[in-house]
């Protein structure tokens, strides 16, 4: 097991109280797994993420533990974790097009922050310059400041940076968003390169887009409301998926959603719930077809198949219906 | 960038064509003779005295050719440093009035502004990052900024000058100098009256440098690029050290900026103090209604913001490789 995350609870601190961004989480990512986490805006991917690697001011660790190649994270250990980033867990930001210093020279950072690890640049810059053509990015480009690199070239570069010293795992926030169609294929290609290659073990890619994660993943996450609701094969959760929330999510998605024949293409009418005060029991029951009386509790994650697991009261009705 | 710089020198060049064009102007658009008015005004009653001012202005002004020749005429004698001839301080040259008083403007205002930049930005880039020092500077600095100067300044003259008595309240030096000298008593004395309108003007700026410097380092280190450097374990001294040189580049345009007042003189400081200088000798310029004075302080304030603005944008260029950039890719 490569990463193990169990019960994890992060809050943000606010004036008007705390918002349960991630409210008892758990799950594993094995070794060499691509993992992709998949949910409507708002329903904690991205503090999922950051929770794993760095929390900002306004997080708070409120329960639960994360385990790397069998070691504890210190999640909430601002220091400790220092000495894990980069090396054992590394990020592409989610804001990757401003991720860096626009004064400084790209090289020249990353002699900074490789300096600041007690690495020395030279020793890593060949390593550097051989990923650097494998993303097709020229050496020069070491000597350029971000605002000379196009969208996609920065997005390659902060790509390269963060693998830089292999971490084990590799958490990556909407790294296509931004990106334009033929960039977005390129990317998310790379991102199965870098594993392929073991520059990184593992990887949870987070998007809103379940079409791309799809082409990469090998499990798939989803996550409502700041848990997870259901986690399967990429496979089984775009063709067989088992939660109402995850039928509905595939049933939006225009490409993927044509093989369920004369079904109709639908937004999930509704918003996700806010974080503050959350919904007690099941978290999607406003927005559930099926939702019924027991879904007053909420529904525990259990297994369905080998690999399979969701949170729902009722799923083999919603099999039926299916 | 080239073509940036020729469009700014040719915006900066055309400003002063025309400063110079609306200085020539004034005195001819007034009605009546302007010379005798002047003489007039400033009751130059003696005859003989009178007549020569007469005949030197209106050969200075060479009345007799067309304004044409006259606006020629004009820009040949100021590119020879030639402004006229003082009247309140007659016969002394215009050029050398201003240039008598410039040292003082400028040993008054460089320091003070210099420093307080120095300082401010020290303060500001330390209260950043110090809880301690963030609630008690930053007070401090919004009371100097908010504070009316002309109010500072006279509680400063009132308690260093009179209260205390530690500082004379008036003056560049004491009379019993009958002028500026090299000796190390004048030195001294000259330093002694500097002190307090140098202090208010410090104190003035100090907050606000103070204030604009803490708030730039708290952008940056809010920024993206700080926080992937912290997910990537930097050590906070890197992250501070990036954060702080990128607070620094509006600061040093913004430096550049102010640079280009101090030739203006500091009017109120020169006024409540006392103090000779420019601000001061606009003042009798004024209240001698000396046109020729007043025309050529008007020129040199014009022509140090000018140079000044300039000095500013090549330094903001310069500075900040994302506007020299930009201004590359844009001249290609
Ligand atoms: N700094 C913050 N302060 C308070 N609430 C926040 C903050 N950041 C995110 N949230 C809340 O946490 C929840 C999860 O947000 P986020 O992790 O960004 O979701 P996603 O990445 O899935 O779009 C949302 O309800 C959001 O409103
Ligand atoms: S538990 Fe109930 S409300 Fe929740 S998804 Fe299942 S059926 Fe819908
Ligand atoms: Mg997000």
């Amino acid at each position: 097991m490569s990463l193990e995350v169990n019960d994890l609870r992060v809050h943000y601190r606010t004036l008007k109280g705390d918002v349960r961004a991630l409210d008892g989480v758990s799950f594993d990512v094995a070794d060499g797994e691509i993992v992709g986490l998949a949910g409507e805006s708002g329903c904690g991917k991205t503090t999922l993420g950051k929770s794993l690697i760095r929390l900002d001011g306004r997080m708070r660790h409120v329960g639960g533990t994360v385990a790397l190649d069998g070691e504890e994270l210190p999640i909430g250990d601002d220091r400790a974790m220092n000495k894990r980033r980069f090396k054992d867990v590394s990020i592409i930001p989610q804001y990757s097009m401003s991720a860096m210093n626009p004064t400084r020279r790209i090289g020249r950072m990353i002699a900074d922050l490789l300096g600041s690890r007690g690495i020395a640049y030279r020793d890593l810059k060949r390593e550097l310059v051989q990923r650097l053509e494998l993303v097709g990015l020229p050496e020069k480009v070491l000597d350029n400041y971000p605002i000379e690199l196009s969208g996609g070239m920065k997005q390659r570069m902060v790509m390269v940076i963060s693998t830089l010293l292999d971490p084990s795992l590799l958490i990556a926030d909407e790294v296509t968003s931004a990106l334009d169609v033929s960039n977005q294929k390129a990317v998310a290609e790379t991102l199965v390169r870098f594993r392929d290659m073991g520059f990184v073990k593992s990887m949870i890619v987070v998007t809103h887009d379940l079409s791309l994660v799809y082409q990469i993943a090998d499990t798939i996450m989803v996550m409502y409301a700041g848990r997870i609701v259901e986690k399967a094969s990429a496979e089984t959760i775009v063709k067989a998926p088992q939660h109402p929330y995850t039928k509905a999510l595939i049933s939006a998605l225009p490409e993927v959603g044509l093989e369920y024949g004369d079904r109709k293409l639908k937004s999930i009418p509704g918003k996700p719930p806010q974080l503050l005060n959350p919904p007690t029991g099941c978290r999607f029951r406003a927005r559930c077809p099926l939702a019924g009386d027991e879904c007053a509790e909420q529904p525990p994650l259990v297994g369905i198949d080998r690999g399979h697991e969701a949170a729902c009261w009722k799923l083999e009705e919603s099999n039926a219906r299916a | 960038m080239g073509r940036y710089f020729r469009r700014k020198l040719l915006i900066y060049g055309v400003t002063f064509v025309i400063a110079v064009t609306i200085n020539f102007a004034i005195p001819r658009m007034m009605p009546g003779d302007p010379i005798a008015r002047m003489l007039a005004q400033n009751k130059v009653s003696n005859v003989e005295s009178a007549a020569r001012m007469h005949a030197y202005y209106n050969d200075l002004f060479g009345l007799d050719v067309p304004l044409w020749q006259q606006y020629l005429n004009y820009w040949g004698a100021l590119f020879q440093g030639d402004l006229g001839v003082s009247l309140f301080a007659f016969p002394s040259p215009v050029s050398s009035v201003v240039l008598d008083a410039l040292p003082y403007t400028l040993g008054l205002l460089l320091p003070a502004i210099l420093l307080s930049w120095f300082v401010g930005n020290g303060l500001g880039a330390i209260a950043a990052r110090s809880k301690w020092l963030d609630n008690t500077a930053l007070p401090v600095s919004y009371l100097l900024t908010a504070v009316p100067y002309m109010w500072l300044a006279i509680l400063l003259a009132w308690v260093g000058g009179v209260i205390l008595g530690w500082f004379p309240v008036a003056g560049g030096y004491s009379f019993s100098f009958s002028g500026p000298q090299f000796s190390w008593n004048f030195i001294v004395d000259a330093l002694h009256h500097w002190f307090l309108p140098f202090l208010s003007l410090f104190l003035v700026a100090l907050g606000g440098w103070a204030i604009g410097m803490r708030n730039l380092v708290i952008y940056e280190l809010e920024s993206d690029y700080s926080n992937y450097m912290q997910t990537l374990g930097a050590p906070r001294r890197l992250v501070r050290r990036y954060a702080f040189r990128n607070a620094m580049l509006p600061q040093i345009s913004g430096l550049a900026l102010q640079l280009g007042v101090v030739v203006g003189g500091a009017l109120v400081t020169e006024v409540v103090f006392a103090y000779p200088g420019l601000g001061s000798l606009v003042l009798d310029a004024i209240q001698n209604q000396d046109f020729f004075l007043l025309q050529g302080i008007l020129l040199f304030i014009v022509i140090g913001v000018l140079v000044f603005n300039f000095l500013a944008d090549v330094v903001y260029v310069l500075v900040d490789p994302r506007t020299r950039l930009g201004l590359e890719g844009g001249a290609s």
